[in-house]
């Protein structure tokens, strides 16, 4: 169990239309890894996490969560499709995913929100679900905010409210992309002190950001990402500190 | 010549005509509620299908639409009450049930929410559009069933822009029940025009059958503004 990956990439290729966007990338995350994923906009940072839960269908290659690979099957235009809906939505409910938008449901509150998918995917007892919500709205700052609706708080409350739902799932690995972003600069510190927790925890994650100083600290694990390929990765002090390609120290530089 | 109100005519009991109009207001009101009813499951049906369906679900819908909303509404009723019976007691008599009468109140129904659901069909699916992508994505990304996300999140957050559309739609109904007094379903129209042409009063019944319906419309004001109060819940008012 514990050498199983919890998250395993082989060869994953993603186009859109003519356009190629991953080219044939291999990735294992294990427990506790935390894997941030760099690069430039646009190449593919966002395609590659959404393809670990099938929000993005893969073109060819293979994906597989705690062993298990997801059951595709060869689409009729080319490209893959997927086989087994029951099984992704299975795989789905154990992977967190924290939106550059936060994407909180704007018609439930906070608590509900939090609740919603350990009641209606988990099959969680109401009781049981409100009672961890709330702890994990208190642990992450929100606990006197649970009973209003998303749209009144602050991008910061939004995405640490994101986060707590995430959470709720007790999920196997946490996909973040760009989970800041969208937040104006004083608020970004609050987020970033949520994710830094979790990484304390040893929780795995995989995060794209654009916060190099954060990926630094937290990171076990750094991924440049150039034009659909891995061009460079390592662990942080040497991706950072020591970088070879060209277009990764160019990057660096840029960003810093 | 007798005088133009005489309001004891409007009496409930005979001579009264006020029972008989009473009656007619709430077999309007179950035609009306009836048929908006089966128009919005047309409707999210409709909607449902032509944004996820695949291409013969789509142009269904489209030809359904097109023609709903190309044609006027009396020639749909009559229409479909007399195709549709026609068909329905031909259909019956060939199976060997002997003919059938359907009642009026379902054949009623039935047309007015057939009507009705072609023009929810494009307020549902525009308002379905209008829910930005990250919400149901977000669904998707939990585990949820598409009948889950459509249930839990797609239907509720695309409530709030679907209601001003619907409310025109329950107003329509309303008034659209009229019409089916020219098949002879004795709604408040049609029993208004009998007590006016036996008792020749016609100003004070057909006014008193306007006060009927402009009644219902202001009822039916406060529960749709009260509904839409609660649906906008979590929406940050934009005016
Ligand atoms: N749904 C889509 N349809 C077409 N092109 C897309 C789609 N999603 C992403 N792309 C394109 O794929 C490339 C990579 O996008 P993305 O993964 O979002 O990059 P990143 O997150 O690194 O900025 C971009 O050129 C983008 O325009
Ligand atoms: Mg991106």
């Amino acid at each position: 169990m514990a050498n199983v990956p919890a998250i395993e990439i082989r060869d994953l290729h993603k186009q859109f239309g003519s356009l190629k966007v991953l080219k044939g990338i291999s990735l294992t995350a294990c427990q506790g890894d935390i894997v941030a994923i760099i690069g430039g906009s646009g190449s593919g940072k966002s395609t590659l996490l959404r393809c670990i839960n099938l929000l993005e269908r893969p073109t060819s290659g293979e994906i597989a969560i705690q062993g298990e690979p997801y059951r595709m099957k060869d689409a009729r235009h080319g490209g893959l499709e997927i086989a087994d809906r029951r099984q992704v939505q299975r795989i789905r409910a154990h992977l967190g995913m924290v939106f550059q938008n936060f994407n909180l449901w704007p018609h439930r509150t906070v608590l509900e929100n939090v609740i919603e998918v350990p009641i209606h995917v988990l099959g969680m007892k109401r009781d049981e679900a409100i009672h961890r919500a709330e702890e994990l709205l208190n642990r992450v700052g929100l606990g006197s905010k649970k009973d209003i609706y998303p749209a009144v708080m602050s991008g910061g409350q939004q995405q640490r409210a994101a986060i707590a739902r995430v959470l709720a799932v007790d999920p196997l690995a946490m996909l973040f992309d760009e989970p800041t972003s969208a937040l104006d600069p004083e608020l970004v510190g609050e987020v970033l002190s949520v994710i830094r927790d979790l990484a304390a925890e040893h929780r795995t994650m995989l995060l794209v950001t654009h916060e190099m100083a954060f990926a630094r600290d937290v990171a076990t694990h750094v991924v440049f990402l150039r034009e659909g390929i891995i061009e460079e990765q390592g662990p942080p002090d040497q991706i950072f500190g020591d970088p070879r390609s060209p277009h990764l120290k160019q990057f660096i530089s840029s960003v810093a | 010549m007798t005088t133009v109100f005489d309001l004891s005519l409007l009496a409930y009991e005979p001579p009264g005509w006020g029972k008989l109009l009473l009656v007619g207001f709430m077999r309007s009101i179950q035609l009306a509620a009836g048929g908006y009813l089966l128009g919005i499951l047309i409707g999210i049906a409709g909607a449902a299908g032509k944004l996820y369906g695949n291409k013969v679900v789509r142009d269904l819908f489209e030809i359904y639409t097109v023609v709903i909303r190309a044609v006027p509404e009396l020639v749909l009723m009559l229409l479909f009450y007399y195709v549709g019976t026609d068909l329905l007691s031909r259909a019956s008599t060939a199976m060997g049930f002997g003919s059938v009468d359907i009642d009026g109140l379902t054949a009623g129904i039935l047309v007015i929410g057939l009507v009705q659901g072609g023009y929810a069909t494009e307020v549902f699916r525009g308002a379905i559009l209008a829910v930005p992508r990250g919400q149901t994505e977000a669904a998707h990304a939990f585990g949820m069933s598409p009948a889950q996300v459509l249930r839990r999140v797609t239907l509720p957050a695309m409530t709030p822009h679907a209601l001003p559309g619907m409310a025109n739609l329950w107003m329509i109904a309303t008034k659209d029940t009229a019409l089916l007094a020219v098949i002879g379903f004795s709604e408040l129209t049609l029993v208004t025009r009998q007590a006016a042409g036996a008792t020749q009063h016609y100003i004070m019944f057909f006014l008193a059958a306007g006060v009927l319906y402009l009644a219902l419309t202001l009822i039916s004001n406060v529960a749709l503004r009260r509904f839409e109060r609660y649906a906008r819940r979590g929406l940050v008012s934009t005016r």
